[in-house]
């Protein structure tokens, strides 16, 4: 019997994004839907061959010339009734062309076509979480029910975000071009959206460890992208990049073997990803070559700062907690003033830190944020204040998200039973 | 042991439904590859038969009319077969119960291949 090669675990969800990109660059902008619908007809044809034949050599090459001859078809057979990407038109309509602009849009790496799907999901007339949710949708390939699941929000609710989205996205008949004046302000925007991807992996409320890292990888792949590209590239785009390599290299460790959370204090640091760390580290070189000091940069620094740490008892908590002053002077949150409080905590005793948690400005705004409550909890412990200690947790655990995060907040909670309290170092979010 | 043609038959709305976003087209090519792996490893594939596109052409009666496949609306178009071997229609039939086809709402028509009497 031959070897067939096993189906890469993620390859439809991979090949998507690119196939929709290449396709959309040839049909236009305000035919989205046709090039979704080309690449679902792809995965159809993929699906009656292959199960048959077993999966091919390359079943990248095999989906993107299949994408490729499907949509010679459609560009023949609809040139007339369809407008297709304006850029394109003139030389579609002369028709002997077409193979060769298929096969332009279908170079080996696709990847202007993806950069430019990126700067069009990010359109300035859409709220950010619409932005992240058609990024997760067009480019990595991500159904409503996946979204809905990574956000913990209503399936019905994402639907409407994404078409709601797409029907913007359309009013633009080409992909965005990267030559174009608004490009500067357009990368801000698809920064802030890869940003807010990876936290959404990283951070975010789904319990599923498997989605959060995919939402992570994914956040990365695309800031790769951006950094492959040189007007995209540059200090900020490598401070991105350098802040989500630096947390990502934690995320083997971020859950215990039982598969739960497990705070930053008691993560086994030999579970960090090294080789993150090192990519991480050089990134972050490479952000300092310019004027700019950026949250991005100062997030990384931060990030590197318990990198370079054997334990969080060695870490260096004074020039922490300086770049938790820095960030709180370019962006300022309630999130990163408790953080802030935390790493004060570190320096100088849950008290200060306590002070500190009481002082944030519109702290009223972390009323929903279960470890604002388990942050003060720890350092109520800490001081051996175990009544006050119990109280905080169990407010946490009124706000627990998903059961990973009751589980976690139930065991600190345990601590105040047992526990003389003193042992621990930061809980918060710390992780 | 005999010899059975499973033809696989499935609207295109059920076709794409089961392909509807790329996890779920992934999950539905694990599946059917698993499956097809099994009959395989049990000995039961016969032949992995050939798929075929939706579209085509019918020539019909003595006048030799020609017309386009009706398969686009058609309810259950065929999409490909295989052969499968089995003792009887019996295990046939129990043989086909895992197909992946019939959880996206498609059928599998059994058909027993015509033996020539020995």
């Amino acid at each position: 019997m031959e070897r067939r090669p096993d189906l890469d675990e993620h390859l439809f969800r991979r090949e998507s994004g690119r196939m929709v990109a290449a396709l959309t660059r040839i049909f236009g902008l305000h035919n989205l839907a046709l090039a979704e619908d080309v690449v679902q007809d792809a995965f159809c044809r993929a699906l009656e061959v292959w199960k048959v034949r077993g999966v091919p050599e390359n079943p990248s090459a095999w989906l993107m010339a299949t994408a490729k001859n499907r949509a010679l078809d459609v560009v023949r057979r609809e040139r007339t009734a369809r407008t297709f990407a304006p850029e394109l038109s003139r030389r579609l309509e002369t028709g002997w062309t077409t193979a060769a602009i298929v096969d332009e849009a279908f170079s080996p790496a696709i990847r202007d076509e993806q950069l430019r799907m990126m700067f069009s999901c990010c359109h300035p007339r859409l709220p950010e979480e619409a932005q992240v949710a058609l990024i997760l949708n067009i480019l990595c390939g991500f159904g409503a029910s996946e979204i809905a699941g990574a956000f913990l929000t209503g399936r019905a609710a994402i639907e409407k975000r994404i078409s709601r989205g797409k029907r913007v996205l359309a009013t633009s008949k080409r992909l965005f071009d990267l030559a174009d004046a608004e490009f500067r302000p357009r990368l801000a925007a698809v920064r802030r959206a890869l940003y807010l991807l990876f936290n959404e992996g990283y951070h975010g409320a789904s319990a599923e460890s498997a989605v959060r890292a995919e939402l992570c990888r994914e956040a990365m792949r695309l800031t790769a992208l951006l950094g492959e590209h040189p007007p995209a590239a540059g200090p900020e785009t490598s401070a991105l990049a350098a802040l989500m390599s630096l947390h990502a290299a934690r995320l083997p460790a971020r859950v215990d073997a039982g598969g739960d959370l497990s705070p930053l204090a008691d993560q086994e640091r030999s579970r960090w990803d090294s080789r993150l760390v090192a990519q991480g580290l050089a990134l972050l070189e490479r952000s300092a070559a310019g004027p700019e000091v950026t949250a991005y940069h100062v997030e990384a620094a931060i990030a590197a700062a318990h990198a370079g740490a054997r334990s969080v008892d060695e870490a260096d908590w004074e020039s922490i907690v300086s770049l938790y002053d820095r960030l709180m002077a370019v962006a300022p949150s309630p999130v990163v003033a408790l953080n802030r409080a935390i790493a004060i905590a570190q320096r100088d005793g849950p008290e200060r830190g306590l002070e500190e948690i009481h002082a944030i400005e519109g702290r009223e705004r972390l009323k929903s944020y279960p470890f604002y409550p388990a942050a003060m909890g720890d350092l109520e412990l800490r001081r051996g204040n175990r009544q006050a200690a119990r109280e905080h947790f169990s407010a946490a655990l009124a706000l627990a998200r998903n059961p990973t995060e009751r589980r976690f907040l139930e065991k600190r909670s345990r601590a105040c039973e047992c526990a003389s309290g003193s042992e621990r170092g930061p809980g918060g979010d710390l992780s | 042991m005999s010899e059975f043609v499973y033809l696989f038959r499935a609207s295109e709305a059920e076709q794409r439904e089961a392909m509807g976003t790329p996890e779920r087209a992934q999950r539905s090519m694990q599946v059917w590859m698993a499956w097809i792996r099994d009959l395989e490893a049990k000995g039961h594939l016969k032949d992995r038969g050939q798929p075929l596109e939706r579209g085509g052409k019918v020539v019909r009666g003595r006048k030799k009319v020609v017309t386009d496949g009706p398969y686009a609306e058609a309810k259950d178009l065929v999409l490909g077969f295989i052969i499968v071997e089995a003792r009887d229609l019996a295990q046939a039939v129990e043989l086909s119960a895992g197909c992946p086809m019939l959880e996206g709402g498609g059928s599998v028509e059994i058909r027993p291949v015509m033996r020539s009497p020995s």
